[in-house]
């Protein structure tokens, strides 16, 4: 064999190698759409068989009896307001930290990004909930989110921030600009495309957050999508069909917003890990 | 130019609070709490000294193994999600056609709710009619059926062997960035010198993607000591205690009132966390702070 072949050879069967993982990835996937359509009597446990009789009415019945439209709203409220409070908070930090970079400034980042590492004492935060009345509030378990995701979204803005060039601040300050508009009509926008970034992760990461509901939501009204389905995974633990259709019905904006915005979300979550 | 008057400390003030105050806090007072007999059967609280911390250690209860567990769970899943990922992004990183459809499906799996994850692999584990079986015996493989998440022997490995499939993909497609960072010129500079795949390897690819490596590795670790939702939906510790790990035997405590035992396991690992997280955020910032 020459070289040439060689390296034919060896490019076809890395594209087989690439097709075999992909196939392996996909077909959890796969199985979760192609049940979502099938008849009960089909659906007695996941195969990849195509449905007989497609039924499509499945979505309607867990919308309907495991209370669907209640948990999208309260996931939907959870996700997009923890977001919105972490993005704004964690960009402020960061900002003000990366730039005065004194020795306690520095400190205090070392000491909001050890919050990637610490754990979560769960027992006693409940404690700290019924104090602060915040246990079984929808408020509580946005500040819970917002808690959880600052510590990383303050370690990925600061690395942006970082960039924007100091020069302009300086202007802004000559033309007698204050602090709170030379960040928020200045900076930020200069910051963006990085803010986007942080937004998209945190809203994944708090879609798919599971333990503190499970802790801290005693009310079903208030579950968001992932505790609802696993109730409902509970109750219907036979019906493979409505299972799959309401996980389907909770994956499916994590599933548009990651096709939408891999860019960010891959991004993002390398941009830690890889640098230069 | 005064920085403390155009970068006002009070712009990080809501973002350390909260922190501070929903998990720091929690952490901190929890400690206090490991030295009591606090249960949800009794109004009184009681200082009862190292007693949580010898039921922990001393082995008479299951705890030990939880931690056992959770660190076996941690080394095997870093190590082959490490391994596994390096080498499918050797593999992949060059010469694949439609590479955005295969890097988009291999990394998806970190985006979906693990929680759900878990679910669905219940069905595909499932001994009698799950689809790993049903498809072993398709392929005359009978031999190898098993009964995944029940048989004692082998339900921990199960449960480790989907969250190595879930993790891989993320591995590889860091890697994969990190490989296509690095310049071309040093391979060709190699090739003159008559390197061959293996030293390029070693000597260039490996040393290039070390801090990528230590990052992935540190993310790994972290995820891997505080598991649950994987645990939990597959298996929820059983059979008996073999998959249980420190948060699957925290929330149980929990949900049974035993508010001293399950805030004494917290304790242990926020303490061993904040000592050794220092390291590991010292890998995350490099270069970052210092200047």
């Amino acid at each position: 064999m020459n070289a040439k072949t060689k390296k034919t050879v060896l490019t076809v069967l890395k594209n087989i190698l690439a097709w075999i993982i992909s196939l392996i990835m996909l077909i959890p996937l796969l199985l979760i759409v192609i049940n979502a359509f099938k008849p009960d009597s089909e659906a007695l446990t996941l195969s990849l068989k195509l449905p007989e009789v497609w039924e499509f009415s499945n979505f309607a019945v867990v919308i309907e009896k495991g209370k669907l439209g209640t948990s999208f709203l309260n996931s939907l409220l959870y996700a997009g307001s923890a977001t919105v409070i972490t993005v704004i908070l964690s960009s402020m930090a960061a900002y003000v930290l990366a730039r005065r970079r004194g020795k306690a400034d520095n400190r205090l980042y070392m000491y909001m990004v050890l919050g990637i590492v610490i754990p979560i004492n769960y027992v006693s935060l409940m404690k700290v909930m019924q104090v602060t009345q915040l246990n079984d509030t929808r408020l509580g378990i946005i500040l819970l989110y917002v808690a959880l995701q600052l510590p990383f979204s303050v370690f990925l803005l600061y690395g942006f921030v970082s960039k924007v060039p100091v020069d302009l601040d300086e202007a802004a300050v000559l033309d007698g600009c204050g602090p709170w508009r030379l960040f928020f009509s200045i900076i930020m926008p200069m910051m963006k495309s990085s803010m986007v970034t942080a937004a998209v992760l945190c809203f994944l990461n708090t879609w798919n957050e599971f333990v503190m509901p499970l802790y801290f939501l005693n009310s079903s009204e208030k579950w968001p999508m992932t505790l609802a389905v696993y109730n409902f995974f509970g109750q219907y633990s036979k019906s493979w069909n409505l299972i799959c259709a309401d996980i389907l019905l909770t994956c499916l904006p994590v599933i548009i917003m990651y096709i939408a915005c891999q860019k960010h979300i891959v991004g993002g979550q390398t941009a830690g890990a890889v640098k230069g | 130019m005064n920085k403390s008057k155009i970068y006002p400390w009070y712009f990080a003030a809501g973002a350390i609070f909260i922190y501070t105050a929903l998990s720091v806090v929690p952490g901190i007072i929890g400690i206090g709490y490991s030295f009591t007999d606090w249960s949800a059967y009794s109004k009184e609280l009681n200082f009862v000294g190292l007693k949580n911390f010898i039921d922990v250690f001393s082995g008479n209860q299951d705890y030990l193994q939880y931690i056992l567990n959770t660190l076996l769970f941690t080394v095997v899943t870093t190590a082959a999600k490490t391994g596994l990922g390096l080498l499918f992004a050797l593999a992949l990183s060059r010469n694949i056609k439609a590479k955005n459809f295969h890097r988009g499906v291999m990394y998806m799996p970190s985006v979906l709710s693990i929680l759900i994850i878990g679910l669905v692999f219940t069905s595909i584990l499932n001994p009698k009619n799950g689809l790993l079986n049903e498809g072993l015996r398709m392929i005359g493989l009978e031999s190898l059926t098993q009964k995944w998440l029940t048989d004692p022997q082998i339900a921990f490995w199960s449960v480790m062997g989907v969250d190595i499939w879930r993790g891989t993909g993320y591995i590889m497609t860091i890697l994969i960035v990190g490989i296509l960072a690095i310049p071309n010129v040093y391979y060709e500079a190699a090739s003159i010198d008559g390197a061959n795949g293996f030293k390029k390897f070693t000597y260039i690819t490996l040393p290039m993607l070390k801090q990528t490596l230590a990052v992935t590795i540190v993310l790994n670790v972290l995820y891997g000591l505080k598991v649950f939702d994987m645990v939990y939906a597959l298996t929820n510790g059983g059979p008996g205690h073999r998959t249980e790990v420190m948060y699957t035997a925290v929330f149980k405590q929990f949900s049974q009132g035993l508010y001293a035992a399950g805030t004494t396991i917290s304790s242990v690992m926020f303490i061993f966390m904040v000592i050794v997280g220092y390291f590991m955020i010292k890998i995350l910032t490099k270069d970052e702070v210092i200047e």
